[in-house]
């Protein structure tokens, strides 16, 4: 369940990307903000609370969307687009099997 | 004549009219945008393959808008113009950027600094929480993205940006549950004569608040927000309208308290700051050419005094004829004072505006303690006030050193007023008095891989 | 209106030298006025890297940073906090055969000063530090060096003076500073007179004009270490890290931060300072090769400040060579954060009587002057009654 709501411009080229292991599709044009919060409800867990975070001013000021890559990356995510194939961790969980292809596997997820 | 090597900070309406001046009489100008296309904030271009007209995405502002656009486009040959790039660092002469994972530097001979404003944030426990965005935000999601910040939302604060974006929003067709606005009706007719100096801004305004009348979304005033609940996201707002609380179930809040202006480059390039009583902040100065304290460094638009973004274009044009004539050229004078009575037919606007959605200044003292005011570093008002009382601490660069408040990654944009008021407050005095957070590079996070030499990381 | 204060202490400067003396001064019961131009513990000692590191010292050194460590370990009852005090150990490395050895000579040259210095081998480099880069083939670990928070320490020393009854007077610039024959008499501005019959000059990089002002002219220049943190980070290093031969310093905190130090910034004017890009690039260069755990993350923040340097790099501390009464702590070239609590309670003793059983010889402003004098070892008749 996301927390952005699609209300116009839902006419674009899909892009394929993954979260957490799980296999997702946002559109061509989505910042990284945008393709995972339209899928789930944050991008990061607070260093020091735990506490998840989903952004806050959308526009590069206040550094609250930084997100992880599997390979460790670091993004701002409402500053960067999203691009096919691209692997997000953001400290949620792993999906359930189920969801995930056959040769997936969950990520390992750092995070903060 | 002095050698004119003219860079530009800033691509928004200040920006973008700086740089037509200057191509104007000659110049190229380099212009510096962080964004990856021209616009700022206000009139920013969604990402290529979106289709909504501008009547759509800018409302009335489209005719302003596009002219803006168009006006860039029309130079874009004749200026160097450098999208996706940061300027982390400033001094005398030189600029430090940061483009695509890569640093660089850019000498100039002159420098106008546009470089706009974000919201002025006073949090409410719960503002952390996944679905709290600032009102700024929730109208780049709409404008920028196609997305509403949620399903239910419920705008707050004041400020002509809150009704502005909740009509937005319901133009839009998502579901705004209400306005909440600290200002009071009272507030809003006292500031009348002043607001009637612009009266088809004022028109504007009034507009907004009709049509939300009329299409059913709830307009509370006078109002008091206490505090947003929620698991892992919002899930409700409390608010008091000063007899009775009220909860809002919803799944999205927009809040912010009109805008503050960034001023970090003007702060490392040594301009001299003087607290502007309206603004509730400290700017940096400048005459009514947009002539900063530092010769060779003027500034334009938001990022000197919030103004607007007609202010801006104005502004913008003022500054880079000021360059020019400072430089020795020959430049339109009468165009010159043109603009500057315009500009300051505005501040009385302004001050109307100031009236009728003023800064709540009781907001320090309700406070509560377990109030994260720094998000960065999750420092509470508590936190903030044990500091000053333990050690006498009663500037802001001390209780930072201290307490930890504005160390973190956004160095004090969200945090930065709110802590003022909390210190101002325990000390029983006026946030001018408190002083201001000192500006450090980087002004934004710099990878270090970005520090390394071209050809390769090492290992 | 001018005020007029007397004291037994007069002090110049409230950085950690400063206010630990003043501290200090006040637990013997003497009576202290503490003057400083800015706020306490917000110049070099509060704005430097936040090592606590008695390795690497010369040996000179070491009987100080010895006492200041016992000190150290007693922060919360000095100070009231503990200033984030960490002994997560200090590691220095060795990038050749030849530092190796030089680090190892270090080891035998110092034995006794009670650092318990141990060689890593390589192979116990992999093992206990696997976040270190290729370049380390060697190291020389310090189990009781450590790291703290100079924001927080610096300033606590002034409170705790304060808290102890020293007149502690912040945005207060000395304008003059006199001895008439009796006592010494500071002026700041209009507005306030001190009187003491000692005086500390505790004024840090600003210390060589006051020195002059009594005939004690040091070749002191300034400097601008720059510094550099990433936002927080999962833990990953259990020793601070140094490198024999120099270059790059970085520590982990316990929020996470990486804090980085290397290379010369530059000033902004005679009082303030700041990195500079060159210098950060450099840093960054050396930084990722140490700590390839870094190659994703970010610099949030660069800083520098105004440090004294002296040629020897030694500081100076001791009576002054013209001047009874008058006792100099500055010039700490950079390492002055750990040895500060030491460097207040030898100038406590200094005051009190007239010596102190610390070898500070070395430290002698008498080096610097041009007219032969007698070395002192630190005994000068006591100028308080």
């Amino acid at each position: 369940m996301g927390l952005l709501m699609r209300v116009a411009e839902t006419g674009r080229t899909p892009v394929r990307f993954v979260l957490n292991g799980q296999a997702l599709t946002a559109l061509a044009g989505d910042t990284v903000l945008t393709a995972v919060l339209t899928n789930s409800a944050q991008l990061r867990n607070s260093e020091f609370s735990g506490e998840p975070r989903a952004g806050f001013c959308l526009m590069g000021a206040c550094q609250d969307c930084w997100i992880a890559t599997e390979s460790g990356q670091r993004l701002r995510a409402c500053g960067t687009l999203i691009e096919e194939g691209m692997r997000l961790v953001t400290g949620v969980e792993a999906a359930p099997r189920s969801n995930i292809g056959p040769n997936e596997m969950p990520s390992a997820g750092t995070l903060t | 004549m002095t050698a004119l090597q003219p860079v530009i900070v800033g691509a928004g309406p200040a920006g973008v009219r700086a740089a037509q001046t200057l191509v104007a009489h000659g110049l190229r100008p380099v212009v510096v945008d962080e964004a990856p296309r021209w616009g700022g904030q206000i009139y920013r271009q969604p990402p290529a393959g979106f289709s909504r007209p501008g009547r759509t995405l800018y409302g009335f502002e489209a005719g302003r808008a596009e002219a803006l656009h168009a006006a860039m486009a029309d130079i874009l040959d004749r200026v160097d113009y450098r999208p996706d790039t940061l300027v982390w660092s400033a001094e005398a002469g030189r600029l430090d950027l940061l483009s695509r994972g890569r640093t660089d530097t850019l000498p100039y001979g002159q420098l106008i600094v546009a470089t706009g404003a974000t919201d002025r944030v006073l949090p409410f426990p719960g503002w952390t929480l996944p679905g709290v965005y600032s009102l700024g935000a929730a109208q780049v999601a709409l404008k920028y993205q196609g997305c509403a910040i949620g399903s239910r939302v419920v705008f707050a604060g004041t400020g002509p940006l809150l009704y502005l974006v909740a009509y937005q929003y319901a133009k839009a067709g998502a579901q705004v549950l209400a306005v909440l606005d600290t200002a009071s009706f009272k507030d809003q007719a006292a500031a009348l004569p002043y607001l009637l100096r612009q009266p088809a801004v004022f028109a504007k305004g009034l507009y907004y608040l009709g049509w939300l009348h009329t299409h059913g979304v709830p307009v509370h005033q006078g109002v008091r927000l206490l505090r947003a609940t929620g698991d892992a996201q919002v899930s409700g707002l409390y608010w008091h309208d000063g007899r009775s609380e009220y909860r809002l179930p919803c799944d999205a809040v927009g809040f912010g308290y009109a805008l503050r202006s960034e001023t970090q480059l003007a702060d490392l390039l040594g301009c001299r700051f003087r607290y502007n009583t309206l603004q509730r902040a400290a700017l940096p100065e400048c005459d009514a050419a947009g002539r900063s304290s530092v010769p060779g460094v003027y500034l334009a638009g938001d990022g000197a005094g919030i103004m607007g973004a007609d202010a801006a274009e104005w502004a913008g044009e003022r500054a880079a004829l000021a360059l020019l004539a400072d430089a020795g050229q020959a430049v339109n004078t009468a165009r010159a004072a043109t603009l500057e009575k315009q500009l300051a037919r505005t501040a009385a606007f302004r001050i109307g505006l100031e009236r009728a959605f003023p800064f709540p200044c009781d907001w320090a003292a309700h406070a509560p303690d377990e109030l994260v005011i720094c998000r960065c570093e999750e420092v509470t008002a508590g936190e903030l006030r044990q500091c000053s009382q333990d050690t006498g601490a009663r500037e802001m660069n001390r209780l930072k050193a201290l307490t930890r408040v504005g160390m973190g990654r956004c160095q004090g944009r969200s945090c930065g007023a709110a802590a003022a008021e909390i210190l101002a407050h325990a000390c029983a005095t006026g946030p001018d008095a408190v002083g201001r957070l000192r500006g450090q590079a980087p002004i934004k996070p710099l990878p270090f891989a970005a520090m390394l030499p071209q050809d390769g990381e090492t290992a | 209106m001018k005020e007029r204060i007397s004291a037994d202490v007069a002090i110049i400067g409230g950085g950690i030298m400063g206010a630990s003396a003043a501290l200090f001064l006040r637990r013997m019961g003497l009576s202290v006025a503490l003057l400083e131009r800015d706020l306490c513990g917000s110049r070099s000692s509060g704005v430097n890297y936040g090592g606590v590191r008695r390795q690497g010292r010369p040996a000179t050194q070491l009987p100080l940073a010895q006492r200041a460590h016992g000190l150290w370990a007693r922060l919360p009852e000095l100070i009231g906090t503990e200033g984030e005090y960490l002994r997560s150990g200090h590691l220095k490395i060795a990038r050749s055969e030849a530092d190796l050895a030089s680090l190892e000579a270090y080891r035998q040259r110092t034995r006794g000063f009670g650092m318990d210095l141990e060689m890593l081998s390589l192979r116990a480099l992999r093992e206990r530090c696997p976040w270190l880069g290729k370049a380390a083939v060697g190291g020389s670990l310090c189990p009781e060096d450590g790291q703290a928070n100079p924001r927080l320490v610096s300033p606590a020393f002034a409170l705790a003076a304060r808290r102890l009854g020293a007149d502690v007077r912040e945005q207060t610039g000395i304008d003059e500073a006199i001895h008439d024959g009796s006592v010494f008499v500071l002026r700041s501005g209009h507005a306030l007179e001190v009187r003491a019959r000692s005086l500390l000059n505790c004024a840090g990089a600003w210390a060589g004009t006051i020195a002059a002002q009594f005939g004690d002219t040091v070749p002191m220049e300034s400097g601008h270490p720059e510094m550099a943190v990433t936002e927080p980070l999962p833990m990953f290093m259990n020793f601070s890290l140094g490198v024999e031969g120099g270059g790059a310093y970085a520590r982990q905190v316990a929020r996470g931060n990486c804090v980085i130090g290397g290379g010369q910034g530059y000033a902004l004017d005679n009082q303030r300072a700041r990195a500079q890009r060159s210098g950060l690039a450099t840093l960054s260069q050396q930084v990722l090769g140490l700590l390839p755990a870094l190659r994703h993350a970010h610099i949030i923040r660069t800083w520098s400040g105004t440090e004294g340097y002296l040629p020897d790099r030694q500081p100076v501390l001791g009576p002054s060579a013209t001047t009874p009464g008058l006792f100099h702590a500055f010039g700490f070239s950079g390492g002055g954060f750990q040895l500060g609590p030491g460097v207040g309670a030898v100038l406590a003793d200094l005051v009190r009587d007239g010596q102190t059983a610390t070898p500070i010889a070395a430290f002698s402003v008498s080096r610097f002057s041009s007219s032969p004098r007698v070395a002192t070892t630190g005994s000068v008749p006591s100028a308080v009654a």
